[in-house]
């Protein structure tokens, strides 16, 4: 690309090319296959930033404990015996060994099989076998399991940062917490809580790739066409669009929300567990829902009710967790495992109060569209494993176009690449930073 | 004592029938004739893959790789033979080696059976997986056949991830 420094010199180097006059914006596909860009979003990024750990419903009774990796760290992430929320790495302080091999489960205390070192579940270091052999000065009260440098919550949502010097959570999440309170209105009593079974699935394909994914509403038609025509043989009528600047059925926005974090708002044509019926619920539903549907607006008011109910949103918080309130609600975050290659979990979540009914119908939902088994995910993982595959030409092919309704002025459409481009450049802000 | 007059005498059935139906269904999934296979299905048959970290979960408040009543399978099949079905295009092929054919329980004409299996699959670039679980069926004896009632299909895998996704029938 002529009069871009595609070096990798010392200066400060730049990953996309902007260019508001000319309404191009494109990005260099090194981002996409570059271990040594994978190694400074480890440092920069996953480092840096907030990350999603898990949901304090996870957590039922003290004691109660998940082990899994986030930000590639094996953590333990648990409700001690006072009822405090705690995340430990799953790291015995004596020699490294993890202190927990169970996925989860209830415990009193993390023993380790090597030397026998236990920690009581607040992380306290309760038993050093043989401790006579050391010297009086000996002090355990410091060798309780290590955590994470921060460990906060919003609304029940649990992140963690390494980074001890970060912004608190709240002011990194900013405005995105409130389409996370919208999600979260679903419920009267506004707790959700994430249901039983993991859906794990690996897409050797860049992590990024899976955040452009998540939000892209312009593949919709292609990427997914059986999905639409599942849809119209269960009598889903999905028109065609009636604007020609519009490739879904209704019109969709797109919103950057700032430090990264973005959302789709789009009025909703695929029906919602919440309250906005489609003949594939079954007439049997019909009743529930519009109680369900009678409550939101008591509770909030028409408006807000209508939004709750009739505009679904896919909302991503820099860097890697997505919550997607469309056919029904997923918590989705991914790891990388090299450049080509991640590690993706999915939830589902739904209102702790729902009918055994409610429930049943938002899990099934969840599998008409999401994951390995879903009549959609699995070919969005296709897709994202065609384009590394594609990237194996990079250096000869080296720019990916995404300039999509660059020229449009006001609001940004859900099928343009407005948000993506959001997360780009605050990605590039944060890697070429690196580089300076 | 005598049983009540309205329970069915429970069918007889050998290990062989049901081997022989397990390698007829395994022939043609592999074979991608999905409309002939549907043939061997009961008009309310059913077919579960739960999550591998709660097999025993109920789908009704558990969130399953797969929980498909009849009405989903027809589209689940209709959806995969699909060329759009970009996942499954070009199709995969499979090759599955079943064994440890059991037959659990006959109650009236209904055998519960099961049988372990890899499913080895295979994608363009030569991309392998491997899937090592139990099928366990629940099957309605007819004449000197039998359809499927419920479809029941357990990955032994720690983690679903690396097995990718479920975009073929299991």
């Amino acid at each position: 690309m002529p009069g871009v420094d595609t070096s990798n010199s010392e200066k400060a180097r730049s990953f996309v090319i902007d260019d508001k006059e000319k309404g191009i914006f494109l990005l260099d596909r090194e981002a996409l296959v570059s271990e040594e860009v994978l190694r400074a979003e480890v440092s920069n990024i996953f480092s840096k930033c907030w990350i999603y750990v898990g949901h304090g419903s996870e957590l039922k009774k003290n004691g109660d404990f998940q082990t899994r990796k986030v930000a590639g760290r094996p953590v333990i992430f648990v409700r001690d015996a006072k009822g405090e929320v705690r995340c430990f790495f799953n790291t015995c302080r004596h020699r490294g060994a993890m202190v927990c091999t169970e996925r989860q489960g209830n415990l009193r205390r993390f023993n380790c099989v090597y030397h026998g070192w236990i920690y009581n579940n607040d992380g306290k270091l309760a038993r050093v076998p043989g401790d006579e052999a050391y010297m009086d000065s000996f002090d355990t009260t410091g060798l309780g399991l290590k955590s994470p440098a921060r460990f906060e919550q919003y609304r029940d949502f649990w992140f963690m940062c390494l980074d001890a010097d970060v912004e608190s959570l709240a002011d990194y999440l900013g405005k995105a917490t409130d389409y996370i309170d919208l999600v979260i209105d679903q419920s009267p009593s506004g707790k959700m809580e994430v249901l039983h079974g993991t859906q794990e699935y690996d897409v050797q394909a860049n992590w990024k790739l899976m955040v452009e994914n998540s939000v892209d509403d312009y593949h919709l038609p292609t990427t997914h066409s059986t999905w639409l025509n599942f849809m119209a043989n269960s009598g889903v009528v999905v028109e065609p669009p009636k604007d020609k600047d519009l490739v879904l059925p209704t019109r969709g926005f797109a919103f950057d929300l700032g430090n990264g974090h973005f959302t789709t708002d789009n009025v909703n044509f695929r029906g919602r567990p919440v309250a906005a019926w489609i003949p594939l619920y079954g007439e049997n539903a019909k009743p529930e829902m519009t109680a369900i549907r009678e409550e939101l607006v008591t509770r909030l008011g028409a408006d807000r009710a209508r939004r709750v109910a009739d505009t679904n949103r896919n909302l991503v918080i820099f860097p890697n967790l997505v919550i997607n309130d469309g056919s029904s609600v997923t918590i989705r975050t991914f790891y990388p495992d090299g450049p080509a290659k991640m590690h993706v979990t999915a939830w589902a979540l739904g209102p702790v109060e729902e009918s055994e009914e409610a429930r049943a119908r938002r899990l099934d939902a969840f599998l008409t569209f999401y994951g390995p088994g879903g009549f959609a995910t699995p070919d969005d993982v296709e897709a994202l494993e065609l384009v590394q595959q594609g990237l194996a030409n990079w250096s000869d092919d080296r720019w990916s176009e995404m300039s999509r309704g660059m020229g449009r002025e006001g609001e940004q459409l859900n099928s343009d690449e407005h948000h993506l481009r959001t997360f780009w450049r605050h990605w590039n802000k944060m890697i070429a930073g690196a580089q300076s | 004592m005598n049983a009540p007059a309205n329970v069915l005498a429970n069918v007889q059935v050998t290990r062989a029938e049901v081997e022989d139906f397990f390698y007829r269904e395994a022939a043609l999934l592999d074979e991608w004739k999905l409309k002939e296979w549907e043939e061997l299905l009961t008009d309310d048959a059913t077919y579960y893959v739960p999550p591998n970290d709660d097999l025993e979960g109920s789908y009704k408040n558990t969130l399953y790789i797969i929980s498909d009543d009849r009405e989903r399978i027809r589209q689940r099949v209709i959806r995969v033979l699909d060329p759009n079905c970009h996942a499954e295009y070009p199709k995969s092929r499979t090759c599955r080696l079943i064994t440890n054919v059991r037959i659990l329980n006959v109650e009236g004409d209904l055998v519960t059976a099961t049988a372990n299996f890899v499913v080895y699959r295979y994608r363009r670039y030569q991309r392998e997986f491997s899937y090592v679980g139990t099928y366990r069926f629940i099957l309605r004896k007819t004449g000197d056949s039998f359809l499927i009632k419920e479809r029941r299909v357990f990955l032994h895998a720690h983690e679903l991830g690396k097995l990718g996704s479920v975009s073929f029938i299991l």
